[in-house]
């Protein structure tokens, strides 16, 4: 069996400990995953400094040729992988295997993941706003109009504690290496295949193994790396945002509660959406945080719930393997089940309708696994209380809401497509902090442009701008005047 | 050097069979002994009229402790202490040892001696040549109103030496992390660590410790920002426990903070388990050779731990079969006739030192991990 070590700043570790990955549908192991101790992770985080000292070796211009390299073999190259290799099918099955998104939703996860490290100079471009990026490898320089800048790393190492369910959020961590900052990776349980992959392809890249910490584990390795590591990502439900809220040290990324905004001015001609709007929700069987859960709307609600539930109610539970399969399974057992009876029990309130009831039961339970079909549901107000719910399915509410209240009344919203051309509401939007991504005209939620930042910059977390000053002499010595 | 003791089979077999005929024994005195009149304590004479048979004729072995009902651990929770006091010691002093508490009534246990005669029966199974007879002790663990802290300050003086105790309340610990204050959880453990370090620093000459899996773990990573090491500190003797005590965090500690096995690092870690119910499981000898596999034997006849059945816990289950975690507590303190510890693991087979049934793998029953909350301690 694929034997998967802890990887210490490139070094493997068979630990004592091991989780045993599991098929979802027929349980057969896939694979033993050492775990590593919270100890473990405290002491090598010690030395973190190597990481970036090693990074720091290599000229970033020679790191984005390493990643472009990456980004190939990442995609189409069989790559080590514990005790054995794992071929682009391979990774795409196993990752299905465990996390029960359809095959093909896995290569396409694939494929976003490759375009991001494919596209990472223009990526990191835009993200610094066109500075040198020598300038973050030095600590200092100046800039195009001839003025001393300078920003100081603030950790040696980025940290993630990854989820299972969402193999999207990999693409966050992905511009640390070129901005030579090391990675301290804890993946999801269910979870392991990514990040042991882009580690893989970076180090037959020729990116230094000494960059690279994965650490499997359970609840005591996630919170001991957020403890040992000073810039820490972590993926979570809105408890784990609001208990990092205010914590410099930890960006946290909870449910994206994201939504579409038809404005009084288009929504008249609310058809025209229609495809925006079931791609929003249903497009990688609706588990990332960017997929739409909420369309508000001051008219034609009724309608545009119906004609929503006409296009996703009918989708079946289809095999992993089916290019056709758009439904993700649930794989932790009791899951769908205690999810639908928060629906069901939310369906009970005054106001909701179940638009997609007569496409059949949503609730699909199998031996092993559950799926939950696409849901959707009208809300007479926004005071309904599913009206502000998120599942990890294709799921969205319907909400009849007056425009001029909206904006007070959508509550946090990663991605906001407001579809109006109504100027003064844009300004409003535009001014409006709880909505992250603003799309303004008919741009799914889904569909990120790469050359905007996401969830905050990462340049930002990263990095610190500070007041750097140098004698004349100095920097005619270092022939920067 | 520790090693594992083993015997033929026949004298492992004999070994057995006289243990459990000294438990059979033990039991029925132990019986006769709290549910006679002029003895018992007025918790148990009170239970024994509800009962549906007659503990003083019809418990005979210690498998007749099946009839009576599981011990409920709520029944420890608010007073009076004194009805769980003995009749034959009503004129003792008497201390209460709490366990639980973060919030609502802690679980009390009253004891007259008992603490002391665990630990002194625990001292016989620590190695003189890690745990020097007249050394000084560290005690690394929670202060308040817990056994752990005067039993093991009673430890050190049972071997002739002092125990140096920091203060820590592990109820503030359970509530940082329930409120998850984490940065209050690393400056509180700090804090613990900082008067670790003041005690080692301090000419204590201190060769000897008890610590948490966490604590030890924080003072090693501590000592090692320091430019130092866990030798530097002159402990050779380390005693720890709980569920966080596993193979693999033993492995950690002996190849990378201790600077390897007993006989090369002349570092020796041995793990317990127990709690406030019963007294101090031993535990076979732990080696790199057998994967650092922690296996624990309860100091019978005192106590027993059994691996039970999760749906029948009268069944025992097999020989390497996990089960749940039953305790009996047997002394003339404290009778305890079955009680289904919050933990689980893997029924062991006797050990020559220990030639009864032991419990390896130990961790939190898998039906209540989820809400279980481990602090620093």
């Amino acid at each position: 069996m694929l034997e998967i070590p802890v990887l210490r700043f490139g070094q493997p570790y068979d630990s004592l400990e091991k989780d045993e990955v599991k098929h979802f549908i027929t349980g057969e192991p896939i694979a033993k995953v050492s775990q590593a101790n919270g100890g473990i992770i405290q002491r090598d985080v010690r030395k973190a400094q190597q990481a970036r000292d090693a990074l720091r070796e290599i000229p970033p211009a020679q790191l984005l040729e390493m990643i472009t390299k990456a980004a190939d073999l990442y995609l189409n190259a069989e790559l080590p992988l514990g005790n054995g290799t794992q071929t682009p099918d391979d990774f795409a099955h196993q990752q299905s295997a465990s996390t029960g998104l359809p095959e093909h939703m896995c290569k396409g996860n694939m494929a976003k993941n490759s375009f991001v490290l494919t596209n990472m100079n223009k990526i990191l471009d835009c993200l610094t706003r066109g500075l040198d990026i020598n300038i973050l490898s030095r600590g200092y320089g100046i800039e195009n109009r001839g003025v001393v800048v300078s920003y100081q790393a603030q950790s040696p190492v980025l940290a993630a504690v990854l989820p299972s369910n969402s193999p999207g959020v990999h693409t966050l961590w992905l511009p640390a290496i070129p901005l030579q900052i090391g990675l301290v990776l804890k993946p999801g349980p269910q979870e392991p295949w990514t990040p042991y992959r882009i580690a893989s392809a970076f180090m037959q890249a020729g990116i230094p193994k000494e960059a690279f910490a994965i650490y499997p584990g359970g609840a005591e390795a996630g919170a001991a790396v957020l403890a040992a590591c000073d810039r820490s990502m972590i993926f979570g439900g809105t408890p784990t945002v609001e208990r990092y809220r205010g914590d410099h040290r930890v960006q946290a990324h909870g449910p994206g509660f994201s939504k579409i905004l038809l404005g009084d001015d288009v929504v008249d001609d609310w058809e025209k959406y229609l495809d925006i709007m079931v791609e929003s929700i249903y497009i990688n069987s609706g588990r990332g945080c960017i997929n739409c859960s909420g369309i508000w709307a001051s008219r034609h609600t009724k309608e545009i719930a119906a004609a929503i539930a006409e296009r996703v109610g009918p989708a079946e539970a289809l095999p992993p393997q089916d290019p056709n399969a758009g439904l993700a399974a649930f794989t932790v057992p009791g899951m769908a089940k205690a999810v639908w009876g928060m629906i069901e029990a939310d369906l009970k309130e005054n106001g909701v309708t179940h638009a997609t009831e007569k496409f059949g039961s949503r609730l699909v339970e199998k031996e092993n696994c559950a799926y939950l079909r696409p849901t959707i549901i009208h809300c007479s107000s926004p005071a309904n209380a599913v009206a502000s719910k998120e599942y990890m399915f294709p799921f969205s509410t319907v909400v009849e809401c007056p425009q001029a209240q909206m904006i007070d009344k959508i509550g946090y919203t990663l991605v906001g497509t407001a579809i109006t051309e109504d100027e003064a509401w844009i300004r409003q939007l535009s001014d409006c902090v709880h909505i992250d991504r603003l799309n303004i005209g008919p741009i799914p939620t889904t569909r990120l442009n790469w050359l905007q930042p996401h969830e905050g910059s990462i340049i930002d977390f990263l990095f610190r701008g500070r007041a750097y000053q140098m004698s004349e002499e100095r920097m005619a010595k270092l022939g920067l005047k | 050097m520790v090693a594992v003791e083993t015997l033929s089979a026949d004298e492992m077999q004999s070994r057995t069979k006289a243990a459990r005929e000294k438990l059979d024994a033990h039991t029925v005195e132990l019986v006769q002994w709290h549910f006679h009149e002029s003895t018992g304590c007025p918790f148990w004479l009170e239970q024994k009229a509800g009962l549906n048979f007659d503990p003083l004729t019809e418990v005979k072995c210690f498998e007749d402790l099946r009839k009576f009902p599981l011990f409920e651990d709520d029944w420890l929770r608010g007073g009076p202490a004194r009805r769980w006091v003995p009749k034959a010691y009503e004129q003792s002093p008497t201390y209460i040892f709490e366990t639980g508490g973060t919030t609502g009534v802690p679980k009390s246990r009253v004891v007259i001696d008992d603490f002391r005669i665990d630990y002194e029966n625990f001292s016989h199974t620590l190695p003189d040549e890690y745990f020097p007879k007249g050394a000084n002790w560290l005690m690394l663990g929670p202060s308040g109103p817990r056994r752990l802290r005067l039993a093991v300050e009673h430890l050190a003086q049972y071997r002739g030496g002092i125990s140096f105790c920091i203060d820590l309340d592990p109820r503030w610990v359970v509530k940082l992390i329930k409120k998850g204050w984490m940065e209050h959880l690393e400056a509180y453990k700090q804090h613990c660590i900082d008067q670790a370090l003041t005690i080692l620093s301090a000419g204590h000459d201190i060769k000897c410790m008890f610590g948490t899996p966490k604590l030890i773990e924080s003072l090693c990573l501590e000592l090692e920002k320091q430019g130092k090491s866990f030798k530097d500190t002159g402990i050779t003797g380390i005693f720890s426990g709980g569920t966080e005590f596993t193979p693999q965090w033993t492995r950690f500690c002996v190849e990378e903070y201790f600077g390897g096995p007993p006989e090369v690092s002349g570092i020796y870690m041995t793990p317990t388990y127990g709690n406030t119910l019963m007294g101090l499981a031993a535990s076979k000898p732990v080696t790199a050779a057998d994967g650092y596999k922690i296996s624990y034997y309860a100091p019978e006849p005192r106590a027993v731990l059994e691996v039970v059945d999760f749906d029948d816990p009268n069944q025992v289950v097999d020989y390497g079969a996990t089960g749940r975690v039953k305790l009996t507590t047997l002394t003339k303190e404290f009778f305890v006739p079955g009680f289904l510890e919050r933990d689980e693991g893997e029924r062991e087979l006797p050990y020559a030192k220990y030639p009864w049934d032991g419990v390896s793998g130990v961790r939190p029953y898998h039906a209540t991990a989820s809400a279980t909350t481990v602090g620093v301690y």
